[in-house]
């Protein structure tokens, strides 16, 4: 009977892709010219601090009216 | 709403447009209004046989268009309902015969010559120019939605297209609800959907196996009267009267079952 509670519900599953799929679609925005920028991004801030990591995260976020560029960029590991 | 020229439209094919555009218009015709529903949708037209009116269909709008008839000939009176007229598209022509001049002067004359107090404009899927024709004469839009993906995305694209044609009031008609999955936590709540499409709500249609009864005979649901609170027929009804102003409150949509169902929810079944 508790299964059915764990069990994590597919329309917030759908809500969060939806959210995002749709983020990208307002910006017009391929989801993979994100990963492009995601890359050059961390290579630029290599250059500056070479012990950046790889554990980072780049997004567009839509609040409000406004599309912004999110961008958490650990320059030292932990 | 104040609009009198209403685009119905949803992007995605199958929601739902044609239906709602029959059921909204004769729910409107019968709450007194003298109401014409035009089918955009050259090629693949399907608004005649939705109102089981496609035996009566002389001419069509592209007649009108192309000035093989008068407007006036091209409507077709509806066998039920007096003030409800169809104006069928052109089943042999495809969407290049539409033109977005045309199509304001038709609608203009409906309303300013003709008498009409609204238009209702069944829009062709897609978001080309069957879409773009069926939408330049609309000063308001009903968007069909259904709760899943495809759906709720093609809604939002077309969300944005009425939205740079700056058409001042669109509104959501979430359709094919299915209370039993929202339930569940398998279907997207109407909640969801306003907070990720961010218009404002104008209907909530169940899922109703009498959709398909009433299309199969080509009688619209919403002109039979009862069917219970939630029912598409008594959802349809509800929309004609919101568009005309009304403040009409949502029915709850419970999942249905009776006694029995009630007891092997109780007794912590599934």
């Amino acid at each position: 009977m508790f299964g059915i509670f764990r069990r994590r519900r597919s329309k917030d599953e759908l809500k969060e892709r939806l959210k995002l799929v749709l983020t990208y679609d307002r910006a017009k925005l391929s989801p993979g010219s994100m990963e492009d920028l995601k890359r050059e991004l961390l290579a630029v801030i290599k250059k500056h601090f070479p012990a950046a990591d790889a554990e980072y995260d780049v997004r567009v976020e839509q609040q409000g009216e406004r599309m912004v560029l999110i961008a958490n960029l650990p320059v030292r590991g932990a | 709403m104040n609009a009198k020229a209403i685009v119905v439209t949803s992007g995605k094919g199958g929601v739902g447009k044609t239906t709602t555009t029959a059921n909204v218009g004769a729910a409107l015709a019968r709450l007194g209004e003298k109401v014409c529903v035009i089918d955009t949708d050259v090629g693949l037209r399907n608004l005649d046989v939705v109102m089981g009116l496609e035996g009566r269909v002389v001419y069509d709008l592209i007649d009108v268009f192309e000035g093989r008839c008068k407007l006036k000939q091209a409507l077709i009176r509806d066998k039920r309902v007096e003030s409800l007229y169809l104006l069928a598209a052109s089943q042999t022509r495809d969407k290049t015969a539409l033109s977005e001049s045309r199509m304001k002067e038709t609608v203009r004359t409906l309303l300013e010559e003709e008498g009409f107090d609204r238009v209702l404009i069944d829009s062709p899927a897609g978001i080309e120019s069957g879409f773009q024709t069926a939408a330049s004469a609309a000063d308001g839009a009903l968007v069909v939605v259904n709760p899943e993906v495809s759906s709720v995305r093609d809604a939002d694209r077309i969300i944005g297209l009425l939205e740079a044609r700056e058409i001042p009031e669109v509104r959501l008609i979430i359709n094919r609800l299915r209370p039993e999955m929202v339930k569940r936590g398998d279907m997207l709540e109407v909640d969801d959907v306003l907070e990720i499409l961010g218009v404002k709500l104008i209907g909530i249609v169940p899922e109703d196996e009498k959709i398909i009864v009433s299309t199969n005979v080509g009688n619209p649901l919403s002109l039979e009267d009862g069917g219970g609170k939630v029912s598409a027929g008594s959802a349809f009804r509800d929309i004609a009267r919101r568009i005309r102003g009304e403040d009409v409150p949502y029915p709850r949509f419970e999942p249905q079952g009776g006694f029995l169902a009630g007891l092997r929810r109780l007794f912590g079944g599934a």
